[in-house]
């Protein structure tokens, strides 16, 4: 069976989706769903393993060679990914049941469910294919899919936010399907390896620059590149807690990677890079993102709406390794995206369990918690630890290579900036941990328990990883360093 | 629209056809132009034109709310099942070659089974949709 490990990963939670809409009863169709992240979770080791062992996996779908048929294709830039995926999807489904009873009305819970699995499906499927439509299609089921989660949220506002996201975020999808079908004008094939093969010929094509530009626009929407982010921290804040954590550690995660496989191995490192000098523009786009969007952080009254502008300049981090274009650059990327994946939905999934017993996450509403909450609050805590970048955090190890690879190149600006940056997290990061230990109880807040552990165990299962991968780096360096390597074309 | 005697009429005349023709699309698919997707937007034209003529209510009598969100999801369950078949007979997912003894056949046979998946999936999904903004200011 480990043969049709790929077919697995996509198939099962595709077919939990539909069960889970067909059941009524929201119990089970949680159940259904719970067992269809838990084979994904399996599957997404069984890949990463077989990937470590210096094995590309190639699945013909239907059993039509590539590059006529569709075709998956695992190397270790998207075993990682698939592997962020799945394992986030396996601890906040857990989360979900009780989160989601607590804030949805109870009819559509097993719709809710049946978005979710449609989500991971094709979150996980953009990651798989190896075929430049197959990408798109995958894309438009996560982010359909994602928008009907968005809406569910219990706010009103959670409406006019998820229509912002996907006017935007379609918008981000004809570009990129513009792209793609330019890119397939030129070349006459879909199959990203093929399109590899064909597209050195024709760099000096003004047809490949337009596409070039439509996939990088496209995608940048998609990842909430800045000024592209303002979809974001609506869409983040209004919808349910569960989905929140949820979408935070993995969309805009495997929209970096869709960006990564077109600039490093579908156009190649020489035209994005040398020809075109992608960096010279994404190296100050990373910066604004990162400096203005923590300042804007430091003056959110919302919690979650903070976490999201946070989010927002974590990805400025992403893409300024991205820039480099350097293997120990893209080391910093890939481990930041795992990192990041961590200690996002460790601190979303604590702020889902204030949500669940006081209601609002606002920082008035999260005043004095620290006594009536202890465990979740010290969650919270540890990941704004791990946010800031505080040593034995994943959060200092992709810092770590991130001010390596700056000072590679010679960018002590750069370095000396991150840094900075840093010290940003620590204001607005504090401003909350304040309110939590030395604030005066609100009234709802002194009425509040410690959340019950089906919420306590996911949020501290992701603080747990976020210890272990910051003391021990060797296994997600090692992914990540194979990684960049497979990206910028050298032997993995 | 009761008082509209020739729309009626030429409703009645033409729901059953239009179905029919339906599955004629669906069923030359494999030989010419047509198919599972075309098919299921077909049929659920045949429906939505009985509702538009009869009213939701008729319509909702012949075929309920329920049943077409089951079938939405029906389709994606056969089409997938097909799949996940072919994968448990030893060929990979979606190779239909291996169905039956004979490849051809067995490709035949196989795409006829996803198409079915494809029209029960668009037929439901298509009417889901309809009734869904059709009875919206009644639902309240």
């Amino acid at each position: 069976m480990s043969a049709h490990l790929p077919a697995i990963q996509i198939v099962v939670p595709l077919l939990a989706a539909a069960l889970c809409v067909l059941v009524p009863w929201k119990r089970v169709s949680w159940g259904i769903a719970f067992a269809g992240s838990v084979t994904a979770f399996f599957a997404a080791i069984g890949l990463l393993s077989r990937v470590l062992d210096g094995e590309e996996i190639r699945y013909a779908l239907g059993g039509w060679a590539a590059p006529w048929g569709i075709e998956y294709r695992i190397d270790a830039v998207n075993a990682l990914v698939l592997l962020i995926v799945a394992g986030i999807g396996v601890v906040v489904t857990p989360f979900a049941l009780k989160s989601v009873e607590r804030e949805l009305d109870g009819r559509r819970i097993p719709l809710f469910y049946g978005a979710w699995m449609l989500c991971l499906c094709g979150l996980l499927g953009i990651a798989i294919t190896g075929d430049a439509f197959n990408i798109f299609v995958f894309l438009e089921i996560s982010s359909l899919s994602a928008y009907a989660l968005i809406a569910m949220g219990s706010d009103r506002r959670a409406l006019v936010s998820a229509f912002r996201y996907l006017i935007m975020g379609s918008v981000g999808a004809s570009f990129i399907v513009i792209g793609i079908g330019l890119l397939y004008v030129e070349t006459g094939t879909l199959n990203l390896a093929d399109l590899a093969e064909r597209l050195p010929a024709l760099h000096g094509e003004r047809t490949v620059l337009v596409a070039f530009a439509f996939l990088t626009v496209g995608t940048s929407l998609k990842l909430a590149l800045f000024p592209l982010h303002l979809w974001l921290p609506n869409a983040y804040t209004f919808a349910p807690s569960a989905v929140t954590a949820f979408l935070a550690a993995t969309a805009t995660k495997v929209a970096v990677y869709v960006l990564l496989r077109f600039f490093f191995t579908v156009f190649g490192t020489a035209y994005s890079f040398e020809q075109l000098r992608l960096g010279v523009w994404l190296l100050p786009l990373a910066l604004v993102a990162i400096f203005t969007m923590s300042l804007v952080a430091i003056f959110q009254g919302n919690v979650k709406r903070m976490l999201a502008y946070s989010s927002v300049a974590q990805i400025g981090y992403i893409i300024l390794g991205v820039s480099f274009a350097s293997v120990t650059g893209l080391t910093a990327a890939t481990l930041h995206l795992f990192n990041h994946a961590l200690m996002k939905g460790a601190l979303f999934l604590a702020l889902g369990c204030v949500m669940y017993r006081v209601g609002s996450v606002h920082i008035d509403a999260l005043r004095g918690l620290g006594r009536r909450m202890p465990w979740t609050m010290a969650a919270f805590t540890a990941g704004g630890l791990s946010l800031i970048g505080v040593p034995l955090t994943v959060g200092f190890v992709s810092k770590w290579f991130l001010v390596l690879g700056a000072l590679e190149q010679g960018m002590w600006p750069v370095a000396a900036l991150v840094l900075v940056t840093s010290t940003m997290a620590v204001v607005y990061i504090w401003r909350v941990v304040e309110a939590i230990y030395f604030g005066e109880p609100s009234p709802r807040a002194e009425s509040a328990t410690e959340a019950p552990l089906s919420l306590l165990v996911p949020t501290w299962a992701l603080i747990v990883a976020n210890l272990y991968f910051g003391i021990d780096a060797t296994l997600t360096t090692s992914v990540a360093g194979q990684a960049a390597r497979t990206l910028l074309g050298g032997a993995p | 629209m009761r008082d509209q005697i020739i729309l009626r009429i030429a409703a009645k005349i033409l729901v059953g056809p239009i179905l029919l023709f339906a599955l004629y699309v669906q069923f030359h698919g494999d030989y010419g132009p047509g198919g599972g997707f075309q098919a299921g937007v077909i049929f659920a034209a045949g429906i939505i034109l009985y509702a538009l003529v009869f009213g939701l209510d008729q319509a909702r009598a012949v075929i309920p709310m329920g049943v077409v969100m089951w079938c939405g999801t029906l389709g994606v369950l056969i089409f997938g099942g097909v799949g996940v078949v072919a994968m448990l007979m030893g060929g990979n997912y979606l190779d239909y070659g291996v169905l039956l003894h004979d490849a051809s056949h067995a490709q035949h046979i196989g795409i006829l089974l996803v198409e079915a998946g494809v029209l029960v999936t668009v037929f439901g999904v298509m009417v889901t949709l309809f009734y869904s903004f059709a009875g919206r200011r009644r639902a309240g």
